[in-house]
């Protein structure tokens, strides 16, 4: 099986850093699922240093394997030895999409869906209208079930509300804010934004949208193309270099721990890796800039039982899972439960349900059961794609538990 | 590679296992075979000829039954966290692996016990019980990955069972496909009561690295979590001292749940991993966890306290608030992926000593570690006087590969000279072979074979692990290696 050793694409200490003692295979989805070694942390970096060392050919177990990964990082946050999963993923994707030729399909979904529509929310909106169409004339049974599947995920009540460039404070001005606007929250979700900028307003923050700011890159790393990562991530460095923030706030998971690291992504770029740097260290999500605003923030109590289920991109990548957990709590009181395998992948993992159909639906179903077992009306999460995966499955289920955004969750309960 | 792990399996036997256990079950071929070619011992490697994922004691049972009409080695398989090669397919064969089986079945709190899978993960059963109270108590440091059919064929431990023992003590009795495919119970009943007639055949399978059979269902204690914790951390100025207080401690009558020491060296990576505020210039740290009933510890830690000034502590701290003491405990126990940030490879030994040679023993871990110039900290259960020596070394020098490995072989003879053994925890597997010799008679080897004959006639369960004179792999490859 030996193949002619390839080019370097992994990080030898990085990979060398992984001891194989599996301690991270209980924390891994499609291990949980599939029960199979490859489906495992410890085995995918087997496989990669595998097609490293020419063991084995860019092809079959190696590209099936890593193509299932979810690219959540909970083995990340679990291994004792710190290995830097997520950059051997994306190095190694990277590498994949240089060297192997993919079906027709795979290419037009990866090259055009994922590379050409999502990361621009006009073209994305635009996208979106058949995908509206087909849903009110209510002839989706007739679609093909990968459309279908697709289609299932659109919201049925998007909305693309736009964002002032300039939000002032409520009462005194604390600070000043950027905010990172998003593709798929621009484009789906816009009056989550508009509740984000209203909670910051009225904790006292003038928040600022710049318009120049585009797409984060997170759709481009994760499928191995770093290159057009690269870009994406020098304009926005740019688009918020002189607006002297305190902090420049996400509420996406995804692009949130993208946005935190643009400084490996630009580290060997001498012009921008210090910029990068900078711009990194400010980007804080949603929840860690609210929670410790939580104790002067008034809320009405919530009525009925609620659940926070952990978006793999903050709790994971950014190991962010008390701020969340403290908002919902200061709301919800002694109606929060806690959810079975909260940060467990939902299966959404950005274009992952596109790529990765069948597992992204195990997932999607094995989140729901948890989600119905928990007896909560109301799931919180912070992530536009978990958001979509857990609607689109508590409808498929015929469920009344509603899911929804974090920052809605406290615009609603917020009172002055 | 070895020769015989090359013969693949004929597509008729193949289709027999998919027709059983499903097809998407059946992992085949030789690249997707790679990575089931070692567990957490990466020194030997060798590929397995099929495994497969089966979900249910009777998928097992059929497809064992195929392996013995067509005389193939059946190697069971629960996470692959082995430290010895237990998993290893030494000449092929039908790899069974337990992922799938990984559920909480039924928990029984009125009678204490928890009737599991054998590949649920040891870490889930304490999860599903610990809101009213319960745990189950066996905590090796891999408990959020290993499985409790793997801890069964272990007999695994971990720091807490000094107080509470080890997994034989906590297993009352379990589901085992034997090697002809035939389905016993062994123990206790789920519905029946702890005493059962006859000999104890629960007993000689734990222990057995899955020489015996497939264990597929698992019936385990639970027991009440200690109303209070009192955790101590002691530091002192050599390794000698903190010995001393370890024998002292259990001289003044004192059982406390964990006593677990760190020197120097690796105390130094432990707080560049996960700064819990561990001293750098000490000589060693021992923690001393205490719990129970919450009236009678401040005595028992002030007694330890006392035990500790008197081996010149330089200062011993109490864990403030749960939050500091799972810190603590986090930090020991993933102490040696720490050890990943001082060495590109590690090689690790897992002897015992009596607890009265402690300090005997880390003295000739120092010389050892003079002698072959390599560098060697330590982090083990000192209570139970389980040594984890961890020899460091870099792989691309062949010399120090060559050095670490006798220098573990030192250390391994040094202890059963002092009258302990060369393992505690990790195992025989393929990698301690060569002690079994020198730790037992040949009569007594025999007899363990005997035994084995009685579970397994043809010896096709797990082979060629465990007994000198067994099949090695012959690639020997310096691999990072680790350590509990
Ligand atoms: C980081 C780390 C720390 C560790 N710390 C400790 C520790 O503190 N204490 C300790 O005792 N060990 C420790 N170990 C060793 C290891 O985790 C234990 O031996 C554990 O019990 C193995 O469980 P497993 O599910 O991974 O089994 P595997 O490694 O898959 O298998 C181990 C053996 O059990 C057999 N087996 C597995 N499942 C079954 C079954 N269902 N029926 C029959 N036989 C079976 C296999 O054939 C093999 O012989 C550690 C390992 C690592 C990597
Ligand atoms: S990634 Fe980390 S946890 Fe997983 S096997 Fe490697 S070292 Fe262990
Ligand atoms: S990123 Fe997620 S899916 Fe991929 S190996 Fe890690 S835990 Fe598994």
């Amino acid at each position: 099986m030996s193949t002619q050793a390839p080019e370097r694409f992994l990080d030898y200490d990085k990979s060398l850093a992984c001891i194989h003692c599996g301690l991270c295979l209980s924390s891994c989805p499609t291990y949980l699922e599939t029960g199979n070694e490859n489906d495992s942390p410890r085995g995918r970096i087997y496989l990669m240093r595998a097609v490293q060392d020419g063991r084995l050919p860019v092809a079959g177990a190696a590209v099936t394997h890593i193509d299932r990964c979810l690219g959540c990082r909970a083995c990340e946050a679990v291994c004792p030895s710190g290995v830097q999963y997520g950059n051997l993923l994306e190095h190694t994707r990277d590498h994949i999409e240089k060297k192997h030729q993919r079906s027709p399909f795979q290419t037009f979904l990866r090259r055009v869906a994922i590379e050409k529509v999502f990361p621009f929310p006009n073209r994305l909106k635009v996208a979106l209208l058949p995908a509206r169409i087909v849903k009110s004339l209510g002839v989706e049974p007739m679609l093909p079930k990968f459309a279908r599947e697709a289609l299932s995920l659109v919201p049925d009540n998007a909305n693309s509300a736009t964002l002032p460039e300039v939000s002032p404070a409520r009462g005194e001005t604390r600070g000043r804010l950027g905010f990172i606007s998003g593709c798929a929250m621009t484009a789906m979700f816009g009056e989550t934004n508009q509740a984000s900028v209203r909670l910051l307003n009225r904790a006292g923050y003038e928040v600022a949208t710049p318009k120049t700011q585009n797409c984060c890159g997170a759709l481009y790393a994760h499928s191995g193309q770093l290159e057009l990562a690269r870009e994406c991530a020098r304009k926005n460095i740019a688009a918020f270099e002189d607006g002297k923030f305190d902090a420049i706030i996400i509420n996406a998971a995804g692009c949130g721990s993208t946005l935190k690291e643009y400084d490996h992504l630009l580290h060997d770029d001498p012009v921008w890796a210090e910029r990068a740097k900078k711009f990194s260290a400010k980007v804080k999500d949603l929840t860690e800039w609210m929670a410790p605003e939580m104790a002067t923030c008034k809320t009405k109590p919530s009525d009925c039982k609620v659940t926070y289920h952990d978006a793999c991109h903050l709790a994971h990548a950014q190991r962010i899972t008390k701020p969340p957990r403290e908002i919902v709590k200061a709301v919800a009181g002694n109606n929060y439960v806690e959810l079975a395998e909260s940060d467990v992948c939902c299966g959404s993992a950005g274009t992952y349900n596109l790529t990765e159909p069948e597992m992204a639906e195990r997932l999607q179903n094995r989140k729901i059961e948890n989600i119905l077992k928990s007896g909560a009306q109301i799931v919180v999460t912070s992530n536009p794609g978990c958001l979509l995966q857990i609607k689109a499955g508590l409808k498929k289920a015929g469920s009344t538990v509603e899911a929804v955004h974090i920052a809605d969750f406290l615009d609603r309960a917020a009172c002055d | 590679m070895h020769p015989e792990g090359k013969t693949s399996l004929s597509p008729r036997i193949v289709d027999a296992f998919m027709a059983i256990v499903g097809k998407e079950n059946v992992v085949y071929g030789e690249q997707e075979l790679l990575v089931y070619e070692c567990d957490a011992y990466t020194l030997e490697k060798n590929l397995p000829n099929v495994v497969l994922l089966p979900r249910s004691t009777d998928q097992i049972s059929q497809v064992v039954k195929i392996c013995a009409q067509e005389k193939l080695p059946i190697i069971p398989r629960g996470a692959g966290t082995s430290l010895s090669g237990s998993v290893l397919a030494v000449t092929g064969g039908v790899m069974i692996c337990l992922s799938r089986m990984n559920r909480v079945l039924d928990i029984d709190f009125r009678n204490r016990r928890a009737l599991v899978e054998a590949g649920c993960v040891n870490a889930w059963v304490t999860n599903a019980a610990k809101q009213k109270g319960f745990l189950y108590a066996p905590d090796p440091s891999s408990q959020s990955a290993c499985t409790i059919g793997g801890n069964v064929a272990m007999n695994s431990g971990g720091p807490h069972t000094l107080k509470r023992g080890v997994t034989t003590n906590h297993v009352l009795g379990f589901e085992i496909v034997f090697p002809d495919g035939e389905i016993v119970w062994l123990g206790t009943r789920p519905d029946g009561s702890e005493d059962v007639p006859g000999y104890d055949l629960r007993g000689a399978v734990i222990g057995c690295e899955g020489m015996f059979g497939i264990v597929t269902r698992v019936l385990v204690k639970l027991i009440k979590a200690p109303q209070a914790y009192k955790t101590l951390l002691g530091i002192f100025e050599s390794v000698d001292e903190a010995s001393q207080t370890v024998s002292d401690i259990i001289a003044a009558g004192i059982v406390p749940g964990a006593m677990e020491m760190m020197d120097q060296m690796i105390t130094q990576a432990v707080e560049a991993a996960y700064h819990f505020g561990f001293p750098l210039d000490a000589g060693a740290v021992l923690i001393v966890e205490l719990d129970g009933l919450a009236a009678g510890l401040d005595k028992q830690a002030d007694r330890v306290v006392e035990i500790c000034k008197k081996n010149k502590a330089r200062e011993v701290r109490i864990a403030k608030s749960e939050q500091e003491r799972m810190d603590l405990w986090k930090s020991r126990k993933r102490a040696f992926g720490a050890i990943g940030r001082l060495s590109p490879n590690f090689l690790t030994q897992d002897g015992v000593v009596p607890r009265s040679q402690l300090p005997e023993i880390m003295r000739f871990i120092r010389q050892t570690s003079d002698k072959y110039g390599l560098r060697i900290p330590n982090v083990f259960h000192a209570g139970d006087g389980n040594i984890h020596p961890l020899i460091l070394y870099d792989e691309r020098d062949p010399q120090q590969v060559k050095n670490a490995v006798a220098a573990g072989n030192d250390i391994l003879e040094r202890c059963i000279e002092l009258g302990g053994s060369a393992t505690g925890e990790h195992g025989i597997g393929v990698e301690k072979i060569d002690f079994m010799a020198k730790q037992f008679s040949k009569e007594t080897l025999d007899a363990m074979k005997m035994l084995r004959r009685v579970f397994d006639p043809e010896t096709r369960c797990n082979p060629h692990k465990m007994f000198p004179g067994s099949k090695r792999c012959g690639d020997f490859a310096g691999k990072k290696q680790i350590s509990a």
